[in-house]
């Protein structure tokens, strides 16, 4: 007997308590969308292309992201300019099948894709859930502020010319004889 | 066989060679990067140390390089061991101490040969913090870029260039960690080879710059093994697609036919399949103006083409199931080859002398191993460049029994060299002109085609005196055939080579007469390899009789014996002069042309029919050996073109199988052929094997800008590949391999997983099957050689002259290929030049009538004669004489004239 009120009666009192006691507790609801939750700069969300310091396109087509993706639903095609620098002629994200796992913003060696605190990417159709370069493209560098990968690789594009990157020597004169 | 320990493990091994070959040989994983396993040890690398132990009881042993030490019986090595571990991984980092931070941007990346190997010794952060040494780079071509910063000085490309190649313009340059690998000055890379630089180099030093511009990684191709369709050798490709678009071509390992390499036209040469021009939809003519055809109409068409009257010409160039395809729906007594009559009569005679038991005929593999050549009237590199390839390396077994005498290892590559210096095993070329082989010939003589005709007889009858002295007047070099018959007659492995581009039968009566005498004094079968000009011309050799040319064909329309003809990827003009063709169209009631690509004769027909590609279709063919082929499908056609066979075949024709099993049962020649086919049994749960890799990206987004919501995969209901990443992968079967990769292995080099042993047949490998039976030996030579073509009454005697870019049809449609190639040239001597006041690069017409070459004025030519490179069929070689009067054209300068030409005599002074 006892042992029946010790499994129904108390636990009954106790949610009626738990449940009135809420009564005066602030509540934790947000009113979205008239007022925003605030995202941490981490959080992955919406997928952009950043570009360098110098304003030029950060994304050189390597093909890392696309490979990365498990759902893959990344594609892009390289170009290259007159001046040997690379860049995708077309850089095409499903976002209807992507799932924001961030293998793309990992897998990236300049920093280009990245993800953002963005979430409010629902569409009416899914047609417009495709994002081209032009979609993805922003003027800024994003996250990574700093970083220039053409600066620190060794190909040499306009106004780099060999030997002028992070930390390289000038180019050899295979014909000299010094040592 | 030797027995080895490896790490505790017992292993069989051959002592004969490396205990890094052996290693490998087994399975092995260890990193390696200046040796190839065709181009032997130097050591220079220092990346595959292991240690060895002298014995049961040696518990420090001793770190050495594998590659430079022999797999002898009882050796016990170590690759687990600690402190080789080190060493490897060490000697890895300071090779990447100067490595730019480039995979990125860098062609090579995802099938890097050093991103492997550097993720295999386990170096994985940088601490050498000071500056990279840099380098300029240099313009190489059109073929290949050059990015100096990324080498790390293994020495493997100028190994392959010159050793291997035997190039002479690319080189090691100055030393230390200055070395740099370039050529003298900027410019073309000369060497007919040089695309597989870009396999060779272990990091992305030579890349392909045809590729670059529509650039995929390796992952991201859709592949599947084909075979080269540029000329009668059929070297092994794998082909990659990517967005509906051809992409590239890189070797595909054969160890009977072309090994790990292959020539630029194969590599470089595909680019008219993503060609704009290509015919997309059935066309028929109204009025003298082409309108679309529904392709509902198409079995109509083909249905006029039934009955009496009705003939159809094949092709070299199309497979073994479009020329068949085509013989039966016109019957076999309609059915002509479609080459023209000289190069038909050759290769009818050469098919017989490849039944001949006296006689084999040497595939790649067993034209390294001759040791005493003669060339009989073939430009080898301009016609058949892997050929050529090869004989660079038969030569070498002088240097081979020179180091087996002195107990050097074979593999011992610095060493081998070293001994041998320039002693080379004889080849003799008897050619029209100077030859891109000459460096390595022991004797060379130059001639007009009766005169070669001349020196074959004469070799032939110093050897045996059955075989007739001489045909025609020519007088020749008695000497020099005496010397020459000598080093045949004491070769343990001679090999004549003779083909049929010079269409004078002559010249293959010849050399069969030389291996038969050969044959009689060695009493085995003597190697006679007969060169074919076209992918497939031994298979339509075989499907045709003789007397079906193409002369045949035109003078039944002339007749009118014939009213409607069905031509088949055949451009008529380029194998007959323009008037008789013309006047075969102009009497014809109705044509039908199938085609790639528009040509002079789909102009005139009445109907033109698109058709696929190589890569666009499964199809066999049958190379100069009698070998045959089958080539995958890579990738699907998205106009209305269909393969040949499927528009000229009924409703019940539904796969190549069914034409292979009814080409079978019809022709006695190709028999085995349905051998060809991989046997589905062998698959598990009849499952495909997949086109695409397991990392295959962007499945998903590729098309979403056309649709979000994605096709179905494609069905492939041809063969037991599949147009998707799904199936059993190749790593089980190496029969069906297209792209090679194994865990750790994404470079090229992950071949050697495939291989039996390193340099041994693929694991349930297709090396292909010949086709041609050796009945019995004949034992007759040819005592009434013909020797056509003679020089008569005034002019220079005229032969013919081939292009490695732009001698073969579809490749020079392709403009990476189109940079390289020279308009029509003639070249003559500097005697008959001074007698005829021209210049080099002066243009000439040819008798006056119009036709306009260049003058390429040559040292070693004969004076009196000539020989044509007629481009890309701006002169028609067929409406010529067999002697040629120059008469300057006036203009001196124009189209790209010889620019660019690459012979080893050009006539240098008064230039």
């Amino acid at each position: 007997m006892l042992k029946l009120i010790q499994d129904t009666l108390i636990s009954q009192v106790v949610t009626l308590w738990t449940v009135f006691r809420h009564l005066f507790v602030k509540t934790d609801t947000v009113e979205y969308p008239d007022e925003q939750p605030y995202m941490f700069p981490r959080w992955r969300g919406r997928i952009i292309l950043s570009r360098d310091p110098d304003g030029e396109e950060r994304c050189v087509a390597c093909n890392l992201c696309a490979v990365a993706c498990p759902v893959d639903c990344i594609a892009l095609q390289k170009a290259e300019k007159d001046d040997g620098r690379w860049y995708p002629e077309f850089f095409r994200i499903n976002f209807s099948r992507c799932i924001m796992c961030g293998f793309c913003e990992e897998a990236c060696p300049t920093h280009a894709i990245q993800l953002t605190p963005d979430f409010e990417m629902a569409e009416y159709k899914r047609q417009d859930m495709v994002w081209e370069k032009q979609d993805l493209l922003i003027d800024g560098t994003g996250k990574y502020h700093d970083y220039n990968f053409y600066r620190v690789a060794g190909m040499s594009i306009k106004d780099k010319d060999k030997g002028e990157a992070l930390n390289e020597a000038k180019p050899i004169d295979v014909r000299s004889l010094m040592p | 066989m030797a027995k080895i320990i490896v790490d505790g493990v017992e292993y069989e091994a051959n002592p004969d060679n490396n205990l890094l070959q052996e290693c490998l040989s087994q399975g092995l994983d260890l990193p390696y990067f200046c040796w190839h396993p065709c181009m032997g040890s130097v050591g220079a690398c220092r990346q595959c140390a292991v240690k060895q132990y002298k014995d049961a009881d040696d518990d420090k042993g001793m770190v050495v390089m594998a590659c430079m030490t022999p797999a002898s019986d009882g050796s016990i090595i170590s690759i687990s061991d600690e402190q080789a571990k080190l060493m490897r991984e060490r000697v890895i980092e300071s090779l990447m101490i100067n490595h730019p931070h480039d995979c990125p941007v860098c062609e090579e990346g995802g099938e890097c040969h050093l991103q492997d190997m550097t993720v295999m010794s386990g170096h994985n952060y940088r601490r050498y913090d000071k500056k990279k040494r840099t380098h300029n780079n240099q313009y190489l071509g059109p073929f290949i870029s050059h990015e100096m910063n990324r080498c790390i000085a293994c020495y493997r490309c100028v190994r392959y260039y010159d050793d291997y190649a035997g190039g002479t313009d690319l080189a090691a340059q100055a030393s230390h960690h200055h070395v740099y690998f370039g050529r003298h000055e900027e410019g073309v890379l000369e060497s007919e080879f040089s695309g597989n630089l870009v396999e060779v180099c272990p990091t992305g030093v030579f890349t392909d710059k045809v590729f670059s511009e529509h650039y995929s990684r390796k992952w991201d191709l859709q592949t599947a093994p084909s075979v080269c369709t540029g000329c009668a050798v059929g070297c092994n490709t794998t082909p990659g697609e990517r967005y509906g678009q051809l992409r590239r071509v890189v070797n595909r390992y054969n160890s009977e036919v072309n090994g790990y390499f292959l020539c630029d036209r194969g590599r470089f040469g595909f680019g008219y399949v993503n060609s704009e021009e290509r015919l997309k939809e059935p066309a028929v003519t109204v009025n003298g103006r082409a309108e679309s055809l529904p392709v509902g109409q198409a079995a109509e068409v083909i249905a006029q083409f039934t009955g009496e009257g009705v003939i159809g010409i094949g092709s070299p160039r199309a497979s073994n199931e479009a020329n068949y395809a085509l013989r039966r729906l016109v019957g076999a007594e309609n059915f002509y080859s479609g080459v023209a009559d000289a190069e038909n009569a050759c290769n009818h005679l050469m098919l017989e002398l490849a039944q001949d038991s006296a006689f084999c005929n040497p595939g790649i593999k067993d034209i390294e191993k001759a040791d005493a050549i003669l060339v009989l009237g073939e430009d080898i590199t301009n016609t058949a460049p892997r050929v050529a390839l090869a004989l660079r390396q038969a030569v070498r077994n002088k240097a081979k029994s020179l180091a087996a005498a002195n107990n050097i290892p074979a593999w011992q590559d610095a060493a081998v060299r070293e001994l041998a210096q320039y002693d080379l095993s004889p080849l003799s070329i008897v050619s029209s002109y100077a030859t891109r082989l000459d460096d390595i010939a022991a004797d060379k003589y130059i001639d007009s085609l009766s005169g070669q005709v001349a020196m074959g007889c004469a070799i032939a009858n110093k050897l045996s005196a059955q075989a007739p002295a001489a045909a025609g007047t020519d007088s020749i070099d008695a000497a020099l055939a005496g010397k020459i018959a000598e080093q045949l007659s004491q070769a343990e492995n001679p090999l004549i080579i003779v083909g049929s581009s010079n269409g004078n039968v002559g010249l293959v009566q010849a050399a069969a007469n030389i291996a038969r005498a050969l044959h009689e004094k060695r009493q085995a079968p003597t190697a006679l390899c007969t060169l074919m000009p076209e992918v497939n011309s031994m298979g339509l050799t075989m499907m045709t009789n003789e007397g079906q040319s193409l002369g045949a064909a035109l003078t039944k329309i002339s007749n009118s014996v014939a009213t409607k003809a069905i031509v088949l990827e055949n451009d008529l003009y380029r194998r007959a002069s323009r008037a008789q063709v013309d006047s075969a169209f102009a009497k014809l009631e109705s044509s039908l042309v199938l085609d790639v690509l528009p040509t002079d004769t789909t102009a005139k027909a009445h109907y033109v029919f698109p058709v696929t590609t190589f890569s666009e279709q499964e199809s066999t063919f049958v190379n100069y050996e009698g070998r045959v082929q089958l080539s995958y499908q890579v990738h699907r056609n998205h106009s209305a073109a269909q393969p040949a066979w499927r528009w000229l075949s009924d409703a019940s024709v539904v796969q190549i199988n069914d034409l292979v099993a009814d080409c079978a049962g019809d022709l006695q020649q190709f028999a085995q052929l349905p051998e060809v086919l991989p046997d589905t049994a062998q698959f598990v749960g009849g499952m495909k094997i997949p086109r695409q890799s397991h990392r295959y990206s962007g499945r998903t987004a590729m098309k979403a800008n056309l649709n979000v919501h994605e096709p179905k995969q494609a069905v492939d209901d041809q063969s037991v590949l599949a147009f998707s990443m799904e199936g059993i992968s190749t790593q089980k079967n190496a029969s069906v391999l297209g792209a090679a990769w194994s865990p750790g292995w994404n470079s090229n080099q992950s071949i050697s997983k495939f291989q039996e042993e390193v340099n041994g047949e693929l694991k349930q490998g297709d090396t292909g099957i010949l086709l041609i039976k050796r009945v019995a030996n004949s034992g007759a030579y040819f005592t009434d050689v013909s020797a056509n073509r003679r020089a008569v009454g005034d002019g220079l005697a005229l032969s013919p002259a081939f292009q490695i870019f732009g001698s073969d049809e579809l490749s020079a449609k392709t403009k990476a290929i189109r940079e390289r190639m020279t308009s029509a040239y003639i070249s003559i001597s500097p005697q008959d030049a001074q007698t005829l006041s021209l210049q080099q690069g002066d243009q000439v017409s040819l008798n006056g009538n119009g036709a306009i070459a260049s003058v390429c004025i040559r040292s070693q030519m004969k004076p009196g004669t000539a020989a044509l490179y007629p481009g890309d069929n701006d002169i028609n070689p067929h409406e010529l004489e067999e002697t040629v009067q120059l008469q300057s054209a006036g203009n001196k300068a124009g189209g790209t004239g010889i620019k660019g030409l690459i012979v080893s005599d050009f006539y240098e002074e008064g230039y």
